[in-house]
């Protein structure tokens, strides 16, 4: 089961994602990062700091809209990902592809600049 | 029969010889009742529980015999007139004792019947009276021989406990109005039989006034009392009965047709062979002169009809549909509550006056509907409505039984696919692998689902090289499976190559990226395994890291090398995430491949098996050969889970230097 909590401040919309993205839960991350993604928000921020557990499919969501956010030129930031779910994200390789960082704070500086 | 009579005779024959001796044709006369009791008892018996037309025709025959022999000897006697043989008191005795014998007979096999008649349906309390009633008989029986006063009082009990027990006559309501007629015709023959055998007797003891008196002998009297008491009861019970019986018949025929509804199901009926059911019944139940259905059965609109036209039923749906306000129902609006009784008065050139719609429903889904019509005004009372109702519930649940049997087949069959696609799929995994004289090689996967998306695989390249894969797809299951197999395909055709790993990566990406939809990666590592060199090359694209057991520092570490999931970067970028590495191993040294369902197993806490408790195997059980040390950590993963399902792929590739 996931809860993915979207909220907006200012031009930074953030997705709060909790609990397990799983093959199932994927779909509804799909959703919600698609919605954001369409609208054109230029800034979005992944905090993950209540997911747990992150399966392929999940990971799969996120590869998905690389090559849009690029087009798009959206700043999409992670933070917050648990050691578990950080080494998931490092061992495919996407640590090299998004920008993942520890803190909030780090978080919005890096989408701020520039 | 002729073991009664004879013993008839011999009793007979008996009273004559020995006059003198009172107690011994007693005697005799007692022995003669019980055999004839049980000796009908046994006939009885075998004759079939519920047919009683059977037992009543049994009676029937044995009254029949009985007064015809009787009749027989009567006529005997009146030809042969005044002559001297016949006037002799012996003869007379004689004769009059035989058909006193015959009556017995008669009354022995009628009161057996009875017992089963009376005792159909029985209660605990009703057995008990009856063994109490045969008991006081057979006191009655014994107390011939005293021949004294007090025997006699036994006639009161035993009179009031034979009124008792003629109550006591269930059997009458499951004869239908054929077998009512029946019975009423062979007990008033029954009640003919004792008249006759009653006026017989008291005429021979008015005549001859030296004979013994049996009619007032209690056993006799008191039997005789009770046949006739239970046949004029049933008599009176079956003839107030007959107006009703039509209705006991039909409530008998809803039963049997809601049953053909309930097992249509099991008899693997269509949904047609319901319907028709379903129509015909209630017409039945609620005697409908006409009636139809529509339905719809696997998208198409069928109309079951019954004695009536398609003009006529259009005629009727044209006049609801116009008279829609006018408080008649709406045909396609129909909900769960009926409205009995409506007119179609108004519709000139029909003959139905009433006319009731039910819709059949499954699961609050509407997927026909039944209608009945009538030539009477206000046909359809709420009693027949009811039953209708009931028959209309029971084709909903026939039906939708079909429907989830149909459902359960079709599973039934995807299964047997997916089963054939895990055959197709254990043969992708190779059995063996590829293997030299520097190292053993062995290999476990095991699908979540019925087929998976772990892969691993070998390739030959030369007599030193020998390439070697692991490799998950994300997701699981079918689609994982199919992506799987691509990667086969890739592997077999560029691993001949003889590639770098790095190239091989690169040309492996490109090649599976047209396949796998936006989601889907692939998560491989390739080695190539040089004997010549004593060397090993590999590139990791985003799979698990490899361990790997160095003998000389005694210790099993991760390659820490970059990579990236084939399928994420599609373009020629991919190249700039790819880091070959290369290491030379030594005799023990060991490198072990897996896929993430062995790292990520979880117990029941959740916890994960994780990287260290992966190392910590290899490192304790080093010294193990491939296939022992494979199955150490298998045997390590599962008692890991313990009683939690993996619910991932995992698979392992364990390759021993030597």
């Amino acid at each position: 089961m996931v809860y993915i909590d979207t909220t907006k401040e200012n031009d930074i919309t953030t997705l709060k994602i909790t609990g397990e993205v799983d093959a199932s839960s994927s779909i509804q991350l799909d959703e919600s990062l698609g919605a954001v993604v369409r609208q054109g928000d230029p800034k979005i921020l992944i905090d993950c700091s209540g997911l747990n557990y992150i399966s392929s499919a999940g990971l799969g969501v996120f590869m998905s809209y690389i090559d849009d956010i690029k087009t798009s030129n959206i700043k999409m930031t992670f933070f917050g990902l648990s050691e578990k779910v950080r080494s998931v994200f490092d061992i495919l390789g996407l640590d090299q592809l998004l920008n993942i960082v520890t803190t909030k704070k780090e978080a919005l500086s890096a989408i701020n600049e520039a | 029969m002729s073991f009664t009579d004879l013993t008839i005779l011999f009793g007979q024959e008996n009273d004559i010889n020995t006059g003198f001796e009172k107690y011994i044709p007693n005697i005799f006369f007692i022995i003669y009742s019980i055999a004839l009791f049980v000796f009908y008892n046994m006939r009885i018996e075998s004759a079939q529980s519920g047919n009683f037309i059977d037992l009543l025709w049994k009676i029937f025959v044995t009254g029949l015999l009985t007064t015809v022999v009787s009749l027989v000897l009567k006529s005997l006697d009146l030809l042969m007139g005044n002559t001297s043989l016949i006037q002799n008191p012996l003869m007379i005795d004689f004769l009059y004792h035989i058909h006193l014998g015959l009556l017995v007979a008669f009354l022995v096999s009628t009161f057996v019947v009875w017992k089963r008649l009376v005792l159909y349906q029985k209660s605990k309390l009703l057995l008990r009276i009856w063994r109490f009633f045969e008991y006081l008989l057979l006191i009655s029986l014994i107390g011939n021989l005293f021949s004294s006063d007090i025997i006699e009082y036994i006639l009161y009990p035993l009179v009031i406990i034979a009124v008792f027990l003629s109550a006591n006559m269930k059997w009458v309501a499951y004869l239908n109005f054929m077998q009512k007629w029946k019975s009423i015709l062979l007990l008033v023959l029954t009640l003919l039989y004792l008249v006759y055998f009653y006026i017989n007797i008291e005429e021979m003891q008015s005549n001859y006034n030296y004979l013994d008196v049996a009619l007032d002998s209690v056993f006799i009297t008191s039997l005789f009392i009770f046949t006739a008491i239970y046949a004029a009861f049933s008599l009176l019970v079956i003839l107030f009965n007959l107006p009703t019986s039509s209705v006991f018949e039909q409530k008998l025929e809803e039963v049997v047709n809601f049953q053909r509804l309930s097992q249509s199901i099991q008899t693997e009926q269509s949904a047609n062979q319901v319907y028709e059911i379903l129509l015909e019944s209630s017409v039945r139940a609620a005697k409908a002169d006409a009636a139809w259905i529509e339905a719809t059965i696997d998208g198409k609109e069928l109309v079951f009809r019954h004695n009536i036209g398609r003009g006529t039923i259009l005629n009727i749906k044209q006049f609801i549909e116009a008279e829609r306000d006018n408080n008649l129902f709406d045909f396609n609006n129909i909900d769960k509550r009926i409205k009995p009784g409506k007119h179609l008065k108004k519709l000139k050139g029909i003959d139905f006056n009433s006319i009731v719609a039910f819709p059949i429903m499954i699961s609050e889904e509407r997927i026909g509907i039944l209608v009945l019509l009538k030539e009477l005004k206000e046909g359809f009372n709420s009693e027949l409505v009811n039953i209708t109702q009931t028959f209309v519930n029971q084709a909903g649940i026939s039906i939708e039984g079909f429907k989830l049997m149909s459902e359960a087949i079709e599973n039934e069959r995807y299964k047997e696919e997916l089963n054939i696609a895990k055959n197709v799929q254990s043969r992708l995994l190779p059995k063996i692998l590829d293997a030299n004289a520097d190292f053993d090689i062995t290999a476990f996967s095991e699908a979540a689902d019925e087929v998976g998306g772990d892969y691993y695989d070998s390739f030959k390249i030369n007599d030193h090289k020998i390439a070697l894969i692991i490799g998950d797809v994300s997701g699981k299951g079918t689609s994982a499976a199919f992506h799987m197999s691509q990667m086969k395909g890739v592997f077999h055709a560029l691993a001949q190559l003889d590639l770098p790993p790095e190239e091989f990566l690169i040309k492996a990406n490109k090649a599976i990226n047209t396949s796998l939809d936006k989601t889907s990666f692939v998560t491989i590592s390739y080695f190539v395994l040089d004997r010549a060199e004593k060397m090993v090359k590999f590139a990791r694209a985003g799979h698990c890291p490899t361990l790997y057991f160095d003998k000389e520092k005694n210790r099993a570490s991760y390659f820490t090398n970059k990579g990236l999931g084939l399928g994420i970067v599609r373009n020629d970028s991919f190249a700039k995430y790819v880091q070959p590495r290369a290491f030379s191993y030594l005799p023990g040294d060991i490198l072990v491949l897996y896929t993430d369902g062995i790292t990520e197993a979880k117990n029941f806490k959740g916890d994960e098996l994780g990287y260290d408790h992966l190392a910590k195997i290899i490192n304790e059980n080093a010294g193990l050969e491939a296939a022992d040390l494979q199955k150490k950590i298998i045997a390590e993963l599962y008692e890991f889970c313990g009683q939690t399902d993996l619910d991932d792929d995992y698979t392992t590739v364990i390759v021993k230097f030597k």
